[in-house]
């Protein structure tokens, strides 16, 4: 249990960010017209595929000659690439429908 | 440098944050989605460009790794039909928690034999592992099933919570053993894997009907968490900003769509929706048919008419012909609108979706109460393949699985039609009393073929 209360300790600001982050999120949509949630749900998706960032670290901080990192770590920057790049795209297509008529 | 690197990514997250609230509003929508992709872009250039303190930068690996899921992702994206895009969302989703594993898997590797270790650190990993993949089998049984490649009726299993809650139990306990005996043989991890790998699975099977994209919603949330989780394993703040707020916003979505079906969130979980209808009434009766050229007789000389659409709609990609037809009754002076549940279809808004995309005018679309409103005074209320938010059981009936859930009730307008492509139950698999209501006529036939068979028996009424 002392581990973790350290870890907590250590991690403060963090943990500051992520409570924050939390209100945050529970706040900025909290009244969505029915229309928008299928593409604010696809746009949120798209947002998740923020885990990129960690699959660019992981390769990047790598020796060459790792190649269980190397390799899933490819692999992890195109499935997220693929979450990021597919999923905005997906968002604008769906609400440039809306955007034709006024 | 570094401080530049970390005022771009503070930048990153307010733009996630700003796109986001403008996703939440139908005129700012569009801008928002291109600000977090904008935020996004940013986010990836630091981190490729940002300095390291260890490792050989691969450069190569990534810039490899990130073309081929850019080019699957904008194809797939630009490829796929306004009908499967919940399902397109979901598999999308999972590739997201199936990044979550890979760099798991491999951040779990590196912490062999490392003496240094806290316990947090490994722990805040292991969750990533379990979160991840999660997401990752869910989110592709979800889509299979959407996909219609799955049927629900032949993939179960036996007792559903309890495999579920000894799973969870199982998964939980042995990630408390493996942060807390980080010495033990490295095939704990993949036993942690491999058993959130199947809890994903059964987590999904037991769910499915209407409840689909609740689910979505769900594991949307999922892939956010695991993203967060990553970001503190990393001390990435954009991964955790940007994680989390897609976490709460997706737990928020999930509530609201519940809500809209009258249901808990944990009810949906551990499947209301079996096979079974339980203690509800059997319906028996009669069906009247009709045929095309009636139908067209009935509402071209209406002076109100409501279309319900549903998912046979979207399947029959009939949209086109629903808004033909409604141009041509409005020529006749007939006043045409549209009545949307929040749960039609597979996602909520996806009716919405679909009739902008058919250039159907915004304030024709009528939300339910607005509809329930506007029924009473509507003589012809034309449903065009839904079946369970148009089911009359949910208000009489106590024993249906559905009672409670709010519906659109039809049967105030004076006459009603449900345009079906057979009598099979709807995807809920439950009854439905209102086909064989008095006031209703069944049109049978593909949504699309019968709707333009309507537009030109219309135009023959001169």
């Amino acid at each position: 249990m002392l581990a973790i209360t350290e870890f907590l300790q250590a991690n403060m600001t963090m943990i500051y960010v992520l409570v924050l982050a939390v209100f945050l999120g529970f706040e900025l949509i909290g009244k969505v017209p029915t229309v928008l949630h299928t593409p604010l749900m696809s746009g949120a998706n798209a947002i998740s595929g923020v885990v990129i960032i960690g699959a660019i670290i992981l390769v990047r901080s790598s020796s060459s000659d790792d190649y269980l990192a190397l390799s899933l770590g490819c692999i992890g920057t195109a499935l997220g690439m693929i979450n990021v790049v597919g999923g905005h795209a997906v968002t604008n297509r769906m609400l440039e429908m809306f955007k034709k008529k006024k | 440098m570094e401080e530049f690197i970390n005022l771009g990514y503070l930048i990153a997250v307010v733009l996630f944050i700003v796109g986001l609230k403008q996703l939440s509003s139908p005129k700012t929508a569009r801008s928002g989605n291109l600000l977090a992709a904008a935020g996004m872009g940013l986010a990836i250039v630091l981190a490729m460009i940002a300095p390291m303190e260890r490792g050989d930068n691969n450069y190569v690996w990534i810039i490899a790794g990130m073309l081929a899921g850019g080019i699957i992702g904008l194809v797939s994206a630009r490829r796929v039909a306004m009908t499967d895009m919940p399902q397109m969302v979901s598999i999308f989703n999972g590739l997201g928690g199936g990044c979550a594993v890979a760099i798991s898997i491999v951040e779990l590797d590196h912490y062999q034999g490392m003496t240094d270790l806290s316990i947090g650190v490994h722990m805040t990993t292991l969750f990533a592992l379990f979160v991840g993949a999660v997401a990752f089998t869910g989110s592709l049984l979800a889509y299979g099933k959407l996909q219609g490649l799955i049927n629900d009726n032949t993939l179960k299993i036996p007792a559903p919570t309890v495999v579920n809650m000894t799973l969870l139990v199982a998964i939980l306990a042995g990630i408390a053993f493996r942060a807390y005996a980080p010495t033990e043989p490295f095939f704990w991890a993949y036993l942690i894997l491999g058993v959130s790998l199947i809890y994903g699975v059964t987590f999904v099977v037991p769910i499915g009907g209407a409840d689909m994209p609740v689910v979505i919603s769900l594991l949307n949330a999922l892939t956010g968490v695991a993203a967060a989780l990553a970001g503190i394993v990393y001390d990435s703040q954009v991964m955790l900003v940007g994680g989390i707020l897609v976490g709460a916003s997706g737990t928020i979505l999930t509530v609201l769509m519940c809500e809209a079906m009258n249901r808990s969130l944990w009810n949906v979980i551990i499947g209301g929706f079996g096979g079974s209808s339980g203690g509800s009434a059997a319906v028996e009766g009669n069906i009247k048919e009709i045929s095309v050229s009636d139908s067209a007789i009935l509402l071209g000389y209406s002076e109100s008419v409501v279309v319900v659409p549903g998912y046979g709609m979207a399947v029959a990609k009939a949209q086109n012909e629903a808004h033909e037809l409604e141009k041509l009754l409005e020529s006749r002076g007939v006043r045409v609108r549209y009545a949307i549940h929040p749960v039609a279809g597979r996602m909520p808004g996806h009716m919405n979706v679909l009739l902008a995309e058919a250039d159907v005018s915004y304030d024709k679309l009528l939300d339910l109460d607005d509809a329930n409103n506007a029924l009473s005074t509507t003589d012809v209320a034309i449903v065009v393949g839904a079946n369970d938010v148009v089911n009359p059981a949910a208000k009489d009936d106590p024993g249906s699985p559905i009672y409670g859930m709010p519906i659109l009730d039809i049967l105030q307008a004076k006459q009603t039609i449900v345009m079906k492509r057979s009598m099979r139950s709807g995807y809920a698999g439950i009854d439905n009393p209102l086909f064989f209501h008095e006031k209703n006529r069944m049109l049978f036939g593909d949504a699309k073929d019968t709707l333009a068979a309507l537009v030109s028996e219309v135009k023959n009424l001169g």
